[in-house]
């Protein structure tokens, strides 16, 4: 196809030729195209269908504001919904669908809607999905889902990577037209530090779309030259495809840059997109302005579309949109677009100008006091209806219409932070509110200023103020001479008496919706935006939000600043999730923490589970074992009857010393611990400040002044954390000193009724009972390596826990495997832990929840009232003291064989299964195969009370309501023989 | 957020983790203190539009608790100290 579109001149390179495809027909183009300008040079303006009425859409715009154009670019995996045709940069074998359409982009069965358009106005949803309410899930959510949104999703893994990084300046320009460049070359030539970033792949901004000079030269090529000037200075970052997203605090500023968008696929080892973090020391906001529409009656046909874009299309890329081309505008901007056309060759129709006033056009048929009051052509624009000024009507032919409402500065940035633009007459446009973001400034079009030449001097006013606040000097600036036409501007927003006339193209919301909601009463500007849905979506509503104020303004009578103003939050254009997500996909989310014994565990076929970013041993599969039962039954029968080990580093440990240690565990420990004898263990609950418990575990008294803690593994480092907050803010003058040891040793614990003769083979001092007794610790010695010795027990048995440097952990668990092949020693995993510690009738993580207290779990008697700690007082409170209060019980079924649930709630026998007859519920649940049954720990209130009871366990959710006996939770060794063995 | 540590200078707020009030600091003798005084310095919070204390600690760093006054409508920083000075001066000790 040709590109029959092409005007002479404009940015493209003409000597290459691009081929691309758009609804599987072949296209050409040009570098230095977007996929919209390639596409409307071809003479395709229709480019998707609309959100709710699937009305045929084209590009209004020539940026970043789009709200129609969007299309499904790229196949396969990296397909990407919703993307904007006017900032798809145009590369050879592109790729791209229209969306939102069926079967076809030219014939959509769901243009439908568009004849029941009166039914699916502002707040159709809420309307019209009411009742019956069994239908809001099943028939009503499918309906809107699979209607709603635009582009469609692969499903497949986007294959490329994303990355983020982190850069530091001075200070960053966002935004390199007129105004940015000026600002960056007075920056960048005192030295300081400068970032320029624009999201356009060419800097220059609108120098780029116009035709006027500066001095000598094409704004284009004086924006070359700048650009040339600055890419020399080692000291200044050009960031081009780089969209700064959002203002964050202290200057930091989040940038997106599509690094590899461009091409058909990202070179090898590159990113396809980079999110920055900028830290900056000031930063200057030069992002130009939008234009707005005027909306009247089918305003959304394609070929209609911003002026100032269509004056872009011809100067930058080349392309007249249609062949005969109208503008309409209440401002002289749009006469500039018709002179630029008409110079282009471009049979330019009729200006039709709602100004009574002004300077005449030269050459062109001038309509003032003029209004469009609709369109027709069914997939594209063929005529106007134009209303004179003495009230008579003119259809005319025209196959583009630029429409002109006049600029919006891009104040969004400024407000990230809250703070709410204010309105200027003189421009008709909101500029940014004074400086509630703390070091930025606004200089150009941007802070409302919209001619070149105050672009370029406020550009370098502004660059002068903030090096000058950071001590730097600015040289004196070479400005070239600009035009500076002033603003001459009458508003005008909507064509009165126009219903279905477009505010928002891309949410489908008109002048009629607009209406409807002020007539039902939601005239606050919050509130319309989310009944009617005005200015969400990917664009934001750059081009719609001041025009449905401005309507909803001249509803209420009100002005448009006592109306409204519109706030903006980050992103200033869509980010994609995979850029925000950077390397942190999949495996790379986060790091595994691997236990000493990891790689042992590995050869061997274990089965890891994740504990935190701990991967532990679940269980140890031996031939023949076909499900985790087998193994973990096995296990724990193997230690109960001769010894198993376990690693167990993954527990936090924490070395406390120094003359103030004990008194200090006497603080942040329920227990005494400063009354512990060198070389013995302890168990201690701590709580928190409220009152419920915090932590469990044992401390050992290495020394008088040496303490090593062990916390649970979920809890090491908010354990260490609080220790620390204790040490520093609520007793700053103890001599304790804190350091964590998790990683420093690896930690085995070795139990059953031949754990002593196993590590006796290991270890160089004697542990016989009589030298090492139940609760003993000390530093001991392995072959010669220094080792630390605890006997202490969490599955009941006779057990130790040996530690020795993180390094040695391999071969340590190597060396008592060796050791224990004469006892048949079994490596345990955590399910077996498990089992032994219910069956022994310890609390773990099911029972230590956040909201149990010691007496919850039958350990009330070990909060000391005779010393002040952490939460002691409030867990005296009123309703955390009662005698019928929950108590930790053990369950087991009246029949042996019945299976228990885990979740199960407790009831009486009898009583229906409700909330008001609940005396409890199941925490942790195993089968035991040393009793040969199911047994679990609850809380039940009065439970301690209620031992040998009969009651029920019931799972409302699995349907079971089994028989159950409470009983005590120590279902082994109630007296702890063993231990002391 | 770039927090102005005292001893090791600008670091970003993501090497922190946040407690809260710096009302923390003052937490009653346990051994005369009634359950109120306890109920009070647990619960009860000021929620200021303006200048609050507050405390953070540098996890991924120094292991420092800090007192960060921070304005939390601008979230502009206005002091950072150390905590444990600050709780000296209030009279804390061992």
């Amino acid at each position: 196809m040709s590109q029959s579109n092409r005007i002479s001149g404009g940015l493209i390179d003409r000597s290459q030729t691009l081929r691309f495809h758009f609804d599987g027909l072949p296209y050409l183009g040009h570098p230095g195209d977007t996929l919209a300008s390639a596409l409307l040079a071809n003479g395709v303006r229709l480019m998707g269908r609309s959100f709710k009425y699937h009305r045929p859409r084209g590009p209004i715009s020539a940026g970043s504001e789009e709200p129609n154009a969007l299309v499904e670019l790229r196949s396969g995996a990296r397909q990407e919904p919703n993307t904007r045709a006017t900032v798809a940069e145009l590369f050879d074998g592109l790729t791209a669908q229209s969306q939102n359409r069926w079967p076809s982009l030219k014939f959509d069965a769901l243009a439908i809607n568009d004849r029941f358009n009166s039914f699916l106005t502002a707040g159709f949803y809420y309307k019209t999905f009411m009742w019956p309410a069994s239908f809001w899930e099943k028939v009503y959510e499918p309906i809107i889902r699979r209607a709603a949104g635009l582009g469609s999703l692969t499903k497949l893994e986007d294959p490329d990577t994303y990355d983020k990084g982190f850069l530091h300046c001075d200070i960053l320009i966002i935004g390199a037209g007129p105004a940015g460049l000026s600002a960056a070359l007075t920056a960048g030539r005192s030295g300081a530090r400068v970032i320029l970033a624009d999201e356009d792949f060419r800097m220059g901004g609108r120098l780029n779309a116009e035709t006027f000079e500066l001095g000598d030269q094409a704004g284009s090529a004086w924006a070359d030259g700048a650009v040339a000037e600055l890419s020399s200075l080692p000291n200044v970052r050009l960031m081009t495809r780089t969209t700064v997203a959002g203002a964050f605090d202290h200057g930091i500023y989040g940038a997106v840059e599509r690094v590899s968008d461009h091409l058909i696929e990202p070179a090898p080892g590159k990113p396809r997109q980079t999110f920055w973090r900028i830290y900056s020391q000031r930063a200057i906001l030069t992002g130009g302005a939008t234009e707005r529409p005027i909306a009247f009656e089918n305003n959304d046909r394609p070929g209609i579309m911003l002026a100032g874009s269509l004056r872009a299309y011809a100067n930058r890329w080349g392309v007249a949109v249609g062949d005969k081309t109208a503008i309409f505008t209440n401002n002289d901007d749009g006469l500039r677009t018709a002179r630029d056309l008409q110079s282009k060759g471009v049979d330019v129709v009729a200006v039709i100008d709602s100004r009574e006033g002004g300077e005449l056009l030269p050459g062109i048929r001038h309509l003032r006091g003029a209004e469009v009051m609709g369109s027709a052509g069914r997939l594209g624009l063929s005529s106007i209806t134009v209303r004179h000024a003495d009230g008579k009507t003119e259809v005319i032919k025209a196959t583009a219409l630029g429409v002109s409402g006049g600029w919006n500065p891009n104040v969004n940035i400024t407000s990230h932070h809250r703070s709410r633009p204010i309105w200027r007459d003189d421009i008709a446009a909101f500029v940014p509110g004074s400086g509630e973001i703390a070091n930025l400034s606004v200089a150009g079009a941007a802070a409302g200023t919209l001619s070149t030449h105050g672009a370029l001097v406020t550009g370098d006013e502004v660059a002068r103020a903030a090096l000058a606040s950071l001590g730097l000097t600015a040289t004196a600036a070479n400005l070239p001479k600009a035009e500076d036409a002033p603003v001459r501007i009458t508003p005008m927003w909507y064509v009165k008496g126009s219903n279905r006339a477009w505010i928002d193209s891309q949410n489908d919301v008109t002048v009629k919706d607009i209406k409807l909601a002020h007539q039902e009463n939601f005239t606050s500007v919050e509130h319309l935006k989310r009944y009617t849905t005005l200015g969400m979506a990917t664009d934001q509503g750059k081009t719609s939000n001041v025009l449905g104020l401005a309507v909803m303004a001249g509803l209420t009578g009100k002005s448009i600043p006592d109306t409204g103003t519109t706030v903006y939050r980050p992103p200033y254009t869509p980010v994609a999730l995979g850029a925000l997500g950077g390397r942190g996909r999949g495996q790379e989310f986060k790091p595994f923490r691997l236990t000493p014994s990891h790689k042992w565990a590995q050869e061997q076929g274990a089965v890891f589970v994740e504990v935190g970013y701990w991967l532990r041993t679940q269980w140890l599969p031996k031939a023949g074992e076909t499900t985790w039962r087998d193994s973990v039954d096995r296990e724990v029968l193997a230690t109960r009857k001769s010894v198993g080990i376990c690693d167990v580093t993954t527990l936090g440990k924490i070395d406390i010393q120094g003359t103030d240690a004990g008194a200090f565990l006497d603080k942040v420990y329920a227990n005494t611990f400063s009354t512990l004898a060198v070389g013995k263990c302890r168990y201690g609950l701590m709580l928190r400040e409220d009152g419920m418990v915090f932590d469990d575990g044992t401390t050992a008294r290495m020394g008088q002044n040496e303490y090593v803690t062990t916390t649970t593994t979920a809890n090491a480092v908010t354990v260490f954390r609080h220790l620390e907050f204790c040490r520093q803010v609520l007793w700053p003058d103890m001599d304790v000193q804190l350091i964590s040891t998790t990683e420093a040793w690896a930690q085995f614990s070795v139990a059953g009724p031949n754990a002593r003769k196993l590590l006796q083979k290991v270890v160089d001092q004697d542990i016989s009972d009589a030298a090492f007794p139940y609760m003993g610790a000390g530093n001991i010695t392995v072959g010669g390596l220094r080792a630390r010795l605890f006997r202490i027990s969490f599955s009941g048995e006779l057990a130790y826990e040996i530690a020795v440097p993180t390094r040695y952990g391999d071969a340590m668990i190597r060396k008592l495997m060796e050791a224990g092949a004469e006892f048949d020693a079994v490596v345990y995993g955590t399910e077996a832990l498990g089992v032994m510690r219910i069956e022994k009738g310890h609390v773990a993580g099911n029972e230590l929840n956040g909201t149990s207290t010691a007496l919850n779990m039958g350990l009330g008697k070990m909060v000391s009232r005779k010393k002040d700690s952490i939460g002691m007082v409030l867990s005296q409170r009123e309703g955390m003291t009662r005698d019928d209060g929950l108590r930790l019980v053990g369950v087991k079924p009246v029949n042996p064989a019945a299976e228990l649930k885990a979740g199960s709630h407790f009831l009486k026998t009898g009583v229906a299964a409700k909330a008001e007859n609940d005396d409890g519920w199941l925490t942790s649940l195993v089968y035991s195969p040393h009793l040969g049954h199911y047994i679990a720990l609850g809380y039940l209130k009065d439970g301690s009370n209620r031992i040998g009871e009969k009651m029920r366990a019931v799972n409302l959710l699995a349907g079971t309501d089994t028989e159950i006996e409470i009983v005590s939770p120590h279902f082994i060794d109630p007296e702890g023989e063993r231990l002391r063995a | 957020m770039i927090i102005h540590h005292p001893i090791l200078g600008p670091r970003d707020a993501q090497e922190f983790v946040y407690l809260g009030d710096a009302s923390l600091i003052g937490r009653p003798d346990g051994l005369t203190a009634s359950i109120e005084d306890f109920h009070n310095y647990t619960y009860l919070r000021d929620n200021p539009a303006g200048a609050h204390r507050e405390l953070w600690y540098h996890e991924q760093g120094d292991r420092s608790w800090l007192v960060v006054t921070r304005n939390t409508v601008t979230h502009e920083i206005l002091q950072v100290e150390l905590a444990r000075d600050v709780a000296r001066a209030e009279g804390r000790s061992k």
